[in-house]
């Protein structure tokens, strides 16, 4: 199967400051891909980078190619809004929008698009997304609630099932458990596991057993620089190079 | 093992692993002694020496426990990847290895016990040749797993279609004597038990040898053609 | 004497440089409050005699004719600041949306900086500055010009509160729907505004009460009436400049009805500024 993604010679800048420095690797589709390195080595701005909102801040430039399918996302005449309705994100922190309510929430990307539905059609929406993100059991019967008023686990299940409303094709998960509970952890992994399926999906986390446990495969970064990638099991048993091995063993700094 | 890598940040995993290779190497000693003293005491026809081998056994058996409980605790505690796995797993399978040489070395003394009640048959020439090999195999393979080194380990293998060639000409021959003189056949036997456990011996040694491989290069070696080595 | 006895004499001496200090921290603060306190209870005492239906319903009476009242006043005053919301609010808005999203580029650090600037100019200047924009180009004084003057000092009030309360959107709150594919525009006016609205409300009800009780820029723009009038065109009586007026006349009667009538202009500020207060109580809680 072809890549989802293909990443060509990716540099990307800070103002003078060089985060990426010629990343070249392929995002598989509907496979679970984890990037991992220490802190600092660009993951987060690598996929910030996929969706076009690494540019966002003032001064950040990008080198390169990213071609999604078989089009460029940096195209000259290619809208990143566009983009990035085609590509979701989840962040570290939950956010759900605090003026709205559950509900609202879910259907923020197709109101804030000005493309709402009828309200029968919406209700099946807002379900589905739901229960794609498992939570559709647990919210069901609150869902004029606000969404501030869940559980930090609960909040992040809500910002997946936010994103999977608009359909995207891919979606990034830049450490979306870093701030939640070993059950929560699980719950959201198991989540991700069963969306594997059908979305193309690439989770950043500086937990080596979360991408052990969740990723078919791993990409090692350190330095802005990509060090390793291929098969999680691999990358775990046997990796081909010195620095993947003493990070991994936790021989590094 | 490597001690060119640099440490892992936790000092007190490093700590183990070296715990870990060190007692692997001590029960490795031990058992090393425990052929050298079984084979010496056929050939001097010393009781007693053997009597303190099968003795001895029992130290073999908590080092076997001892190291099998320190690699269940490095891998529930430690999630250890990469090169770490690999050398913890090799451990676990080089500590059964090692408590099955120390059986079959008691096994060799039992019979040794019961060769000393009556006359040699014939002088000892072939056995102690045999035991040779494999006491050098033993040697060499744990050699090559504190060092990590796979052609020493690949050595040992080569080595053990000589021990059993050995052991066939032993066999083939003991046949014979036996054949001319029911007399010898209780005597007979028991040097033929004694033969195979030293190919036994070398046999475990053999399996040592291809775990080193596995530990160093991540390849799996067991039950493969020699060809496509 | 032994060190049990030595320690409890220690204690003793903190305990009493303690009561000390918090007795002058105490005193301090009465001494703060007080004014606050004697100016209240003086206005009650001068004013609320006066205070009656005729104060709230009636025209204001010629000079040593009882019974006039201050109804024309109270009314100017909220349609002025009506004007002075209707201009300053969206402008204060927009403002303050700019420099949020600018920071530090651009003109921002300018813009910021004249805002400041325009806060701490004396009211009587904003006055006389509005007098030459628009009353000598109308030709007259107007409610227009007392709402634009009230105008200049509400929209750098309004501006930067806006701001501040933008900036404590949390970023990512911007990202996530940055992330979703709403567009930048989108993204301020439906979840960054919404979310910061109850900060930017209470800015602008603290503004209004400022320029309720303005009353020097009011002098030469509104001017004054002493009748009926809502024209924008025409000059507007207010609470503050009918107190002034009042208060510097020689009459009894109308400067009974000056106390009256600061008493009501205190009552309305105050009132203001309980409002922020219960406001501020439901605000938006941000997700932890």
């Amino acid at each position: 199967m072809p890549d989802k993604i293909t990443i060509r010679r990716l540099s990307a800048f800070f103002g003078e400051n060089r985060a990426l420095n010629d990343i070249n690797l392929g995002i598989a589709e509907r496979q679970i891909t984890a990037i991992i390195g220490p802190s600092g080595c660009g993951k987060s701005t690598l996929v910030r980078c996929l969706n076009r909102m690494h540019e966002m801040v003032p001064g950040a430039t990008v080198e390169g190619e990213v071609v999604l399918d078989r089009e460029s996302i940096y195209g000259a005449d290619v809208d990143p809004v566009g983009i990035r309705r085609r590509i979701g994100m989840v962040f570290q922190k939950p956010t759900p929008f605090p003026t709205m309510s559950i509900e609202e929430n879910v259907a923020a990307g197709l109101k804030l698009n000005g493309s709402l539905p009828a309200r029968r059609e919406l209700d099946k929406i807002v379900e589905r997304s739901l229960r794609q993100a498992a939570l559709w059991d647990e919210v069901k019967d609150i869902l004029n609630r606000p969404g501030a008023s869940l559980s930090g686990g609960q909040q992040q299940r809500l910002c997946v099932a936010r994103a999977l409303t608009v359909q995207p094709e891919v979606l990034l998960l830049d450490e979306p458990c870093a701030a939640l509970d070993p059950v929560s952890t699980a719950r959201l992994e198991e989540v991700l596991l069963e969306l594997g399926a059908r979305y193309t999906i690439v989770i950043v986390t500086h937990n080596l057993q979360q991408a052990a446990r969740v990723s078919n495969s791993t990409a090692f970064l350190y330095n802005g620089e990509l060090i390793e990638f291929g098969d999680t099991n691999k990358i775990f048993t046997n990796p081909a190079h010195r620095e993947t091995e003493d990070y991994v063993t936790g021989r590094f700094g | 093992m490597e001690n060119s890598l640099p440490q892992h940040t936790n000092r007190q995993y490093e700590e183990e692993l070296r715990g870990l290779r060190i007692s692997l190497l001590k029960m490795g000693g031990l058992v090393e002694r425990q052929i050298a003293d079984a084979v010496d005491s056929l050939v001097s026809r010393d009781s007693d020496e053997a009597s303190a081998v099968i003795a001895r056994d029992a130290e073999v058996n908590r080092m076997d426990i001892d190291i099998d409980a320190m690699c269940i605790r490095l891998l529930a505690l430690r999630q250890p990847a990469a090169g770490d796995l690999r050398f913890i797993t090799t451990g676990l399978k080089i500590n059964y290895d090692l408590e099955r040489i120390g059986d079959l070395a008691v096994n060799i003394c039992e019979r040794v016990l019961e060769l000393n009640q009556e006359p040699l048959v014939k002088p000892y020439i072939d056995i102690p040749r045999i035991a040779s090999i494999a006491e050098s195999m033993v040697k060499d393979s744990l050699d090559a797993f504190l060092r990590g080194d796979c052609d020493l380990a690949e050595a040992v293998i080569e080595r053990d279609d000589q021990v059993d060639h050995l052991n066939g000409q032993i066999f083939r021959e003991l046949l014979s004597y036996m054949a001319e003189d029911r007399e010898t056949i209780s005597r007979g036997t028991r040097i033929l038990f004694i033969s195979k456990n030293l190919e036994r011996i070398a046999d475990h040694a053999s399996n040592i040898a291809e775990m080193v491989v596995f530990m160093v290069k991540g390849k799996t070696i067991r039950h493969m053609d020699r060809s496509k080595r | 004497m032994n060190p049990t006895e030595a320690s409890r004499g220690h204690a003793t001496w903190r305990r009493r440089k303690n009561s000390l200090l918090m007795g002058g921290t105490v005193a301090a603060t009465v001494i703060t409050l007080a004014p606050l306190f004697l100016i209240l209870g003086y206005l009650l005492s001068k004013g609320f005699s006066s205070l009656n239906l005729n104060f709230f319903l009636r025209m204001p009476k010629p000079v040593s004719e009882p019974g006039g009242g201050m109804a024309n006043a109270i009314v100017g005053t909220f349609e002025l600041i009506a004007i002075a919301g209707l201009i300053g609010v969206p402008i204060g808005i927009g403002a303050g949306l700019y420099l949020a999203e600018r920071g530090r580029q651009g003109i921002a650090p300018a813009a910021r900086f004249a805002a400041d600037v325009l806060t701490g100019i004396p009211s009587i200047v904003v006055g006389v500055f509005a007098y030459a924009v628009v009353v000598r180009p109308m030709g007259g004084f107007s409610a227009l010009a007392g709402g634009v003057a009230l105008a200049i000092i509400m929209i750098p009030l309004v501006a930067r509160t806006t701001e501040e309360m933008v900036a404590l959107v949390p970023r990512e709150l911007r990202e996530a729907a940055l992330a979703l594919g709403v567009p930048h525009w989108r993204t301020t006016l439906s979840v960054v505004l919404p979310t910061a609205l109850g900060g930017i409300l209470t800015g602008i009800i603290l503004a209004v009460a400022r320029v309720a009780g303005e009353t020097a820029p009011l002098l030469f723009t509104s001017f004054g009436n002493r009748f009926w009038s809502t024209a924008i065109g025409q000059p507007i009586a207010s609470l503050t400049v009918q107190v002034y007026t009042y208060a510097i006349s020689p009459f009894e009667d109308w400067q009974r009805q000056a106390w009256a009538g600061a008493l009501v202009l205190t009552a309305i500020v105050l009132g203001l500024e309980l409002a922020v207060r219960w406001l501020a109580r439901n605000r938006v809680r941000f997700p932890r």
